[in-house]
């Protein structure tokens, strides 16, 4: 059976390991590399990078520092942060990255999706959706969380998946960092529209929201950074908790 | 986690992204090349058919860079062990049925055929049961990672050594004598993974 997967995330500010709050100020946590090897040590299913300023910069994604967050990794990590080109994702994928993550991109040119996944294949293609909710409504937000595109999440989520993209990261800009569970209404809203897998993200505080995040919002991996920042947990003690709850996952 | 330099070449035929298999080699303390040279892949005791991508287009550049034959003798008349790592797996087959009909290195009788299952690619941790020892002595963990939408079905059956089921039960991994292939990718699949590599490595094959 195929396992529901936990995710670290890694932010990135082109120095420095960052955590967002609702997307906006940035603290600053540390050395990418060390933390990759951490992360390795401690066996987890996959890791989730993020240069978070790379298309704010306007500049590619730092291959030097993913190069050697990659030599200390033997699980599938996902890379993301400052893709525009194809040539950028043949370029990561050569650096040992298992899948890549677009955004920004998919806003402004949604048959890069097409594009990038003709060459490289569905699997390797994660598209990112950032959301807010405005009344009942959830809609995808551009420029990290700032600008509305008027797209309902939803008919955003099905379109990414008709285009080609292998699996759908949402984040909810209404939790990041915040700790206080996931949006599980926009959660369930895409993974209900699609069938490719849908990795929760933003707002996971406790155990009990990741367990909600997989059986009332029907996500197949979270993505988690805070707790793992700010709380003692480990990937293995969340799924330890998570099988008892009768979610399959893989612990050592 | 040494393997006393053992000198292992990854079978260079540009299908696919070999880094993580070299570092994931090196990890484990192999001497490890990529290479498409006559003379490294003689001299290899240990060789590696890594790949990602379509049948056909792995067949091709095989044939392409003179490589069939010379593998042919080093694998099935000398003996030397071989690990065939998913794409690496399926050419092991007589036929391969993906985008057409095309003939694979058939060194093992079967067929590599499109999984059965509701949602393709099948991505992801999966637990695999081991039904014979073979590279999964003392392993940590049962669950491998695999990225595949087809699977090789061996004619003989008792040359599987572990299934997985993903909408239908398939050969994991298989070992004919000095030939191995795993599904997964063991490059990817943490410390489980890393110790099949070192128990392929361990496999000690009587060629001269």
């Amino acid at each position: 059976m195929l396992k529901t997967r936990i995710i670290p995330c890694m932010l990135y500010n082109g120095t420095h390991l960052v955590k967002t709050i609702l997307f906006g100020e940035m603290r600053t946590l540390g050395n990418p590399i060390q933390t990759a090897k951490v992360y390795n040590s401690r066996n987890v299913d996959e890791l989730i990078f993020i240069d978070l300023s790379a298309t704010e910069e306007n500049r590619s994604p730092d291959f030097d520092v993913i190069s050697d967050i990659m030599q200390e990794c033997f699980m599938p990590v996902t890379i993301g942060g400052g893709i525009h080109l194809l040539k950028d994702i043949e370029k990561l994928l050569k650096t040992g990255a298992d899948k890549i993550c677009i955004n920004s991109v998919t806003t402004t040119n949604p048959e890069f999706i097409t594009q990038a996944a003709k060459k490289f294949g569905s699997q390797c293609i994660v598209v990112s959706i950032d959301a807010k909710k405005i009344g009942n409504e959830h809609y995808v937000f551009k420029n990290r969380g700032t600008k509305n595109t008027k797209k309902l999440v939803t008919l955003w989520a099905k379109e990414v998946e008709k285009l080609g993209a292998g699996e759908i990261l949402v984040n909810s800009v209404d939790k990041d960092g915040t700790m206080t569970g996931y949006d599980l209404v926009l959660i369930k809203k895409v993974s209900s529209a699609v069938s490719i897998p849908v990795i929760a993200c933003g707002g996971a505080g406790k155990v009990q929201d990741i367990i909600d995040a997989v059986k009332i919002g029907g996500a197949d991996a979270v993505s988690l950074a805070s707790m793992f920042h700010y709380s003692g947990h480990t990937a293995n003690s969340i799924k330890e908790r998570m099988a008892k709850a009768g979610i399959s996952v893989r612990i050592l | 986690m040494t393997i006393n330099h053992k000198n292992v070449v990854i079978i260079d035929y540009q299908m696919g992204n070999v880094a993580s298999v070299k570092k994931a080699f090196e990890k484990i303390g192999a001497k490890i090349k990529i290479s498409h040279f006559e003379k490294d892949i003689k001299n290899a005791e240990y060789l590696i058919l890594p790949g990602v991508g379509a049948f056909e287009e792995g067949m091709k550049n095989l044939t392409k860079q003179g490589l069939i034959n010379l593998l042919q003798k080093q694998v099935v008349e000398k003996g030397v062990p071989l690990l065939g790592i998913c794409l690496g797996m399926q050419l092991l087959a007589e036929t391969g049925y993906e985008f057409g009909t095309h003939k694979g290195l058939g060194w093992i009788k079967g067929e590599t055929v499109k999984l059965k299952a509701p949602n393709l690619p099948h991505v992801g941790w999966n637990n695999i049961k081991i039904r014979k020892k073979s590279i999964f002595q003392n392993i940590p963990d049962d669950n491998f990672y695999f990225v595949h939408s087809y699977i090789f079905k061996p004619k003989n059956k008792s040359i599987t050594v572990a299934t997985c089921s993903y909408g239908e039960t398939f050969t994991a991994a298989l070992q004919k004598d000095n030939i191995f292939a795993t599904q997964f990718h063991p490059e990817k699949s943490q410390l489980a993974g890393l110790r099949v590599l070192e128990n392929f490595l361990n496999f000690k094959s009587n060629y001269a």
